[in-house]
């Protein structure tokens, strides 16, 4: 019995040491949030471009409206433009703003020609939407170039960041947003659709992809609550 | 006599018939049931076409349901049907001289029969035309003011194209010139069929069955008609007038504004239209020549 339960414990002395966040990764997510936590909100116009295999559409111009610390809305300024839900996971402060979770390191990484370190993230609350997320980022700059956000419902969504004149505070000037889509197709018959020879393309990735470009952002003069009821 | 005086009088004659006002009438009542419909229901029907996607996309549907929307949605819905209504006058052009007992008359006035077919063939294009204006001013005009404008977002059975608003006028009158030759077409289709009775009845509802038939094997889907009748079948083409609605798109993904998906494949359908349309006017005439008129 004693031997069983020597055992039982290292299992559980090492699944602990497993978990156990990496004081390394966790103080670099500080710093990195210590930079974003500069920004209360936000107000930006962006080009919206809708990479789907089963859409087409014209470019979008859209207002990104952000609040602190988890509530984001993308709305088209004019037109029509099918925006993933998962839009929401551009806003890093999801995976910032986590309270409850373990952090590991995990190596090194070159994205976009800037040498990132790896952190794995792994919420620890039932409640949360995500997961599992892996940040890289950029210790020099202490910015996220690119992240893999898995979700409970929505699937993983990877995003890249490009920087500019916002670097200071951590706001991108592009972003790509690579999520799982869902094969579109309506039973035969329903649209009488005219045969123009088109071929539907077979066998390609049901990825799309979805990339913001911003022009312009107002910081922290104060956005209301009421704003992301929608 | 001119052929433009023959036409006067055909134009005349169709005009003068209460039952021409029956497809004027029934389509403003069509399009305003289905304008009221979606104005309750617009949003269910919305989702129908995107159920599949609510779980990864918010659905813009307030701004989907804009008039032209509604405008394709009407157009989709009743094209199917008008060829029994242009049947309904064309149909009845020489059966009903025939079975009224005129026809005998009208072939001893100074008029060929050939220009007397042309006429009554120009007499039925020009009722198509005033029909599909009719149509565009309930089903465009009418849609826009009650539900307003956005980009069009046009459903297909494997995709969906998003056409910017200032993109989507031109398409529309394309459409309707595109949808005037499919009907002008089934004109000259009836107007052969009339030359062969003396009943307007028959070239009316042959006319619908020759259109149901076709219809029906294009819905089949079956490669055996799919290889062999179906490219050549005059209802294929008749369709044409979405394809002005299907846009192509850059690498990105991104619409070409101003572009057609394939539009050989439009220039071809008009052709072969044109062919039908061309090819049963001659075969109405050529037989009208030789008639042994007897009415």
């Amino acid at each position: 019995m004693k031997k069983y339960l020597l055992i039982l414990g290292c299992v559980l002395l090492q699944a602990s040491v497993l978990l156990a966040s990496d004081p390394e990764a966790v103080q670099l997510l500080s710093q990195v949030k210590k930079k974003y936590d500069l920004v209360n909100d936000y107000t930006a116009s962006a080009r919206l471009v809708t990479n789907v295999i089963f859409i087409k559409a014209p470019v979008s111009q859209v207002t990104v409206y952000y609040r602190k610390p988890d509530q984001l809305l993308v709305k088209n300024q004019k037109g029509i433009s099918f925006i993933p839900k998962g839009t929401v996971h551009i806003n890093m402060n999801n995976v910032l703003a986590l309270t409850n979770f373990e952090a590991l390191l995990s190596g090194t990484e070159m994205v976009d020609g800037v040498l990132c370190k790896v952190v794995k993230i792994f919420p620890l609350s039932e409640e949360e939407s995500i997961t599992r997320a892996t940040l890289y980022i950029d210790p020099e700059q202490l910015l996220v170039r690119r992240s893999v956000v898995s979700t409970k419902e929505s699937g993983t969504y990877s995003i890249k960041m490009k920087y500019g004149a916002f670097s200071w505070c951590g706001l991108p000037s592009v972003v790509d947003m690579e999520f799982n889509t869902r094969d579109y197709k309506l039973p035969k018959g329903t649209t009488l659709d005219y045969d123009n020879g088109t071929k539907k393309a077979e066998g390609l990735p049901q990825k799309g992809k979805v990339t913001i470009q911003y022009q312009q952002y107002t910081l922290n003069k104060g956005l209301p609550a009421s704003l992301f009821r929608q | 006599m001119m052929f433009f005086d023959v036409l006067r009088i055909e134009l005349f004659k169709v005009f003068r018939r209460p039952r021409t006002f029956i497809a004027f009438g029934a389509i403003a009542m069509i399009i305003l049931l289905i304008q009221f419909a979606l104005k309750v229901n617009g949003q269910e029907f919305i989702l129908f076409f995107t159920d599949s996607q609510t779980d990864t996309f918010d659905i813009p549907v307030d701004g989907i349901l804009n008039g032209y929307f509604v405008c394709v949605a009407v157009l989709h819905i009743i094209l199917v049907h008008v060829p029994l209504l242009v049947a309904l006058i064309a149909g009845d052009m020489i059966a009903g001289e025939a079975n009224g007992g005129t026809l005998r008359m009208l072939a001893t006035k100074p008029v060929t029969r050939s220009q007397l077919i042309i006429a009554k063939f120009a007499a039925s294009a020009l009722y198509v035309i005033l029909l599909l204006l009719w149509m565009a001013l309930f089903a465009l005009v009418g849609s826009l003011l009650l539900f307003g404008s956005n980009d069009l977002v046009v459903f297909k059975e494997t995709d969906l194209h998003v056409i910017s608003q200032t993109d989507v006028v031109w398409r529309f009158i394309a459409a309707f010139f595109f949808a005037a030759l499919a009907l002008i077409m089934i004109a000259s289709l009836s107007i052969l069929l009339s030359v062969f009775a003396d009943n307007s009845l028959g070239p009316i509802v042959a006319t619908v069955c020759i259109v149901i038939i076709f219809t029906i094997l294009q819905q089949l889907k079956v490669p055996v008609f799919e290889q062999t009748i179906n490219p050549w079948s005059f209802t294929t083409h008749m369709l044409g007038w979405k394809g002005f609605f299907y846009v192509e798109k850059t690498a990105d993904g991104v619409t070409i504004p101003g572009s057609i998906e394939q539009p050989m494949a439009l220039v071809k359908s008009g052709l072969i239209l044109i062919g039908y349309s061309t090819a049963f006017l001659l075969a109405a005439i050529g037989v009208y020549r030789r008639k042994d008129i007897l009415s």
